[in-house]
């Protein structure tokens, strides 16, 4: 009995293995410092990298969320200090519903509302698809947050004459902020490893691009566009993209996780 | 209580910013749930709702029905389901109950960075690993001596609906075991005891107190486990095969809803195509939406449960 | 709190200023479409970027239909399909379009057995017949009598196409439409079509994947993938009679026809054409852009671009085994670029 489970244990974990194992040989054989620093050559030409596809992620992470980190937080403090009636309901539900949309359907979105319009696709696009993933996630953490801050915390701050307001912000915030922290951080991680609505909202460079307004490149779909290539030596670039993008993703895991484990 | 004057609307003020925010949030689910409906139009007007049922995926003639792709869908979650849950659960039981102590964080951890790995890659490890293994080691041999089974039918390519079911099954594993394991945490420590104390065995200990109290949540953590599955894009579109055709053999191609529209997207050039692919769109939507909602509900019903204690 | 608001600060700033200086920089021009031309269009933005540093093009390769699609709602400042725009797609433009022709090339039918050498002899309707479904097994009779000196395997033939829309389909699908009377009447052509069999891979790069993934497949493809795939190539029996196997002559032969009769707009169908040597399934690559552009800048680097390819490009179309276009086509191609105009003014 204890058998099959234990057995059970090792087939869940074991596919985590293989794929670690892949990734660190099949990608660390092509991970040079070309593949860092160069723009993607032509098909047969030897050499060429993902330089511009880190850039750009970066660029459209950092987009995503200078307007989606104030407005789900803000809308998560909402809900945790306020939200009491029908429309707290109505966001929450929002919020929720949203988390569960598949994010293809982010990538229609985008294309509709701005790549269309606009007549391009486009950094603006791809982030704006991205923060309809980012924005329901964070909202929600950030008020569990909040809400785990005890009341006898707001209750002494508003018993010391501090207006609301300034209660709100300077110390329950604060309190909570390692959490509401680490929530970025996960959804921040999340969004790096995005291809599907980045499809056909940024749709990818081969050159260095960072204007907001026109396509730009990004690791995953470069490392969608390599993978289902017939050439060997892009699929080894496709293996060893993964490898910078799981790095990528777990240096953030790895912070948020730190960052939980010091406020308990 | 004491409070400072002007700050009463200054408090005003913070309240009704806050409250902007929640609105925009508010109206962004409205937006993306209008956008999806406007696009989609021509296409309901014009197959109404035998789109739903109709199988031909024809861009010339300009026929679109969805059957081959919520067939497609349907089939793989529902596969990834019934491989992930049982093996699950069962990881679960072993870390919690026969596990060495201090194998308990690692493997959470584990798990946790399991969850992490985007599609994209897992899809690149599906198509170079999963698939020439399945093919090689699974499908050939068992088509060879069990062809004439429906389910198992040839001729084998590799790309199939049992490919993406299986890598759906390891995506999905991470949330499925967090759940469960919190499920298992719930278990009154008193209970164990007890059914072991009146003689039973480990295994019957855990058959009865798991049945009472666990069915609920795990059946809920099933449920969150299928609406993941239901949406995931990438990884299933790199080892399906990508037919828009509903057959019934496992070793054979499919489609799902979100590789369609990942796939002809960019490219659908009549209005009935591109509308056919955002009602797919919406069709989605609406399905995990309601498999969300019963995760959601099925759980919030095993914590009241499991807080009213026994 | 405040330390991550100072890099979070120092992070945008620097953004601000880089996205600034790259502002400053060269000019990019956006286009999408056909996988067939991707290798041979791929080194020619490439080198053209290297001798014209001003002037940047980002062509993402979505298949014939994306081109189209994007071209027409005017998300990109240019098109590329080997599958011509039809009459009624073209009535949904916002303007006229010119279909500039670029290259040559050869669809062709690649196939991953072991133990079979390259170079397996088919017949147009044996292909046909492999595609319709009826043929399933590569030791069916049909085969094995065309090649008497190959043991054909007793194997499922596992067909792949493509899944998105595709002019390469396009080709391929007109060629069996015009050879086959059950595939004209079944499933037509056009670059989606409802396929009878098979799986479906993204782009020809997706086809040349699965059909070297999958032992006993068989799949088409543009030449230049299956040259650096180094992936085995069938013969055909052209319209002549003759098995060619496709080489950048059989492509040139299939031209060589079609330099007398080009229509003015450039839409014209190489397939299944006469003579000894052809390749039947060659087919012409266009460029679509608009004959009135909307951005001056973009507009003149566009048709420097093409004035550029119709001569010095087409040089470096035979190490792709593309074919280049014949000097008439060369003549008519130039005199068309004249049309490209911004408000009135020709931008050639």
């Amino acid at each position: 009995m204890k058998a099959l489970f234990c057995l059970a244990a090792i087939l869940v974990l074991l596919p985590l293995f293989l794929i670690f194992f892949d990734l660190l040989i099949k990608g660390g054989k092509e991970l040079k410092l070309t593949l860092l620093i160069d723009l993607p050559r032509p098909v047969g030409e030897p050499g060429g990298g993902i330089a511009n596809g880190i850039v750009g992620t970066l660029v459209i992470t950092l987009l995503t969320m200078l307007w989606s980190v104030p407005t789900a937080v803000l809308c998560g403090i909402y809900l945790a200090e306020y939200g009491r009636g029908k429309f707290a309901s109505a966001v929450r539900f929002a919020a929720d519903t949203m988390t569960g949309v598949p994010s293809i359907i982010m990538g229609i979105f985008g294309y509709v509302l701005l790549v269309l319009p606009m007549k391009r696709f486009s950094a603006w696009a791809g982030a704006a698809a991205l923060s309809m993933i980012f924005i329901p996630v964070v909202v929600r953490t950030t008020e569990e947050m909040l809400r785990t801050v005890p009341t006898t915390v707001r209750e002494a701050a508003l018993a010391l004459g501090i207006a609301q307001w300034k209660a709100t912000l300077r110390i329950t915030v604060r309190t909570a902020w390692p959490g509401i922290l680490t929530g970025i951080l996960l959804a921040m991680a999340r969004i790096i490893g995005e291809t599907a609505p980045l499809l056909f909202t940024a749709l990818g460079n081969q050159f260095w691009q960072t204007r907001l307004d026109q396509p730009i490149a990004a690791v995953p779909l470069q490392v969608f566009t390599y993978a289902i290539s017939p050439y060997e030596d892009w699929h080894d670039k496709a293996w060893a993209g993964a490898l910078v993008l799981i790095t990528m993703v777990l240096v953030i895991n790895i912070a948020a996780r730190i960052l939980t484990r010091r406020k308990r | 209580m004491a409070r400072k004057t002007g700050g009463n609307i200054k408090d005003l003020l913070f309240e009704r910013t806050t409250a902007a925010f929640a609105f925009l949030v508010l109206f962004l689910a409205a937006l993306l749930f209008a956008v999806l409906l406007r696009e989609s139009l021509p296409a309901l007007r014009k197959f109404g709702a035998a789109f739903l049922v109709t199988g031909t995926w024809d861009p010339v003639r300009e026929q679109f029905g969805a059957l081959p792709f919520i067939y497609g869908t349907l089939v793989s979650s529902f596969l990834a389901v019934l491989i992930a849950v049982p093996l699950s659960v069962g990881a679960a039981i072993f870390i919690d109950e026969f596990a060495p102590p201090w194998m308990k964080t690692p493997v959470s951890f584990l798990a946790e960075l399991l969850a992490a790995i985007p599609s994209v890659i897992y899809g690149l490890w599906g198509i170079f690993v999963l698939v020439p293994v399945l093919r090689d080691g699974f499908m050939k041999p068992v088509t060879k001596y069990l062809g004439w089974i429906p389910l198992f039918k040839g001729p084998v390519y590799g790309p199939s609906m049992l490919a993406a079911g299986v890598l759906l099954s390891i995506m999905i594993v991470p949330f499925i075991l967090s759940v469960s394991r919190e499920v298992l945490a719930t278990i009154p420590q008193r209970q164990k005891e007890a059914v072991l104390s009146l003689g039973g065995t480990r295994w019957e200990m855990l058959r009865i107190v798991i049945g009472q109290h666990c069915v609920p949540g795990i059946f809920g953590a099933t449920i969150l486990g299928l609406g993941r599955a239901l949406g995931e894009t990438m990884a299933v579109t790199m080892v399906i095969g990508n037919r828009p055709e509903a057959i019934l053999s496992l070793f054979q191609p499919g489609y799902s809803m979100a590789a369609v529209i990942a796939n002809e997207f960019t490219e659908a050039v009549g209005d009935a195509h591109l509308s056919s692919l955002v009602l797919i769109g919406l069709i989605l939507f609406a399905m995990t939406l309601a498999v969300n909602l019963a995760a959601k509900w099925i759980l919030t019903k095993m914590v009241a449960r499991a807080s009213r204690g026994f | 709190m405040k330390k991550i608001h100072g890099v979070l600060a120092g992070v945008l700033a620097t953004l601000a200023v880089v996205s600034f200086a790259f502002a400053a920089d060269p000019l990019t021009i956006n286009g999408a479409g056909a996988t067939f031309p991707y290798p041979l269009y791929s080194k020619w933005f490439y080198e053209y970027s290297n001798a014209n540093p001003g002037v940047r093009f980002n062509y993402q390769s979505i298949g014939s239909g994306g081109g189209i699609k994007q071209i027409t709602a005017g998300t990109v400042n240019f098109g590329a399909t080997d599958a011509p725009m039809t009459e009624e797609s073209m009535k949904k433009l916002p303007g006229p379009i010119l279909h500039i022709p670029t290259a040559l090339g050869a669809v062709v039918p690649v196939y991953n057995l072991d133990g079979v050498p390259a170079g397996l002899k088919l017949t147009p309707d044996v292909l046909a017949g492999i595609y319709l479904g009826k043929i399933t097994r590569w030791n069916d009779p049909k085969i094995a009598e065309l090649n008497k000196t190959v043991t054909m395997p007793n194997a499922d033939i596992v067909v792949a196409h493509r899944s998105d829309g595709s002019g390469t389909t396009d080709i391929f699908t007109n060629y069996l439409t015009t050879v086959n009377t059950e595939w004209r009447a079944k499933v037509g052509r056009g670059p989606s079509v409802n396929w009878p069999v098979g799986i479906g891979g993204k782009g020809n790069e997706g086809v040349a994947g699965v059909v070297k993934q999958t032992p006993g497949a068989i799949g088409y493809v543009e030449l230049a993938y299956a040259k650096q795939n180094k992936m085995k190539v069938a013969s055909l029996r052209n319209k002549a009679g003759h098995f060619v196997t496709p080489t950048l002559e059989a492509t040139s032969a299939a031209a060589a026809g079609v330099a007398k009769s080009m229509p003015d707009d450039f839409r014209v169908s190489l397939v299944d054409a006469p003579g000894k040597e052809s390749w039947p399934i060659s087919g012409l690559t266009w460029i679509l852009v608009y004959k009135d552009q909307k951005d001056e800048a973009r507009g003149k680097a566009i048709v420097q671009f093409l004035k550029w390819a119709i001569r010095d490009g087409q040089k470096m179309e035979a190490a792709l085994d593309y074919a280049a276009l014949p000097k008439p086509v060369v003549e008519k191609v130039d005199s068309a670029l004249k049309q490209i105009s911004f408000k009135g003014k020709s931008l050639y």
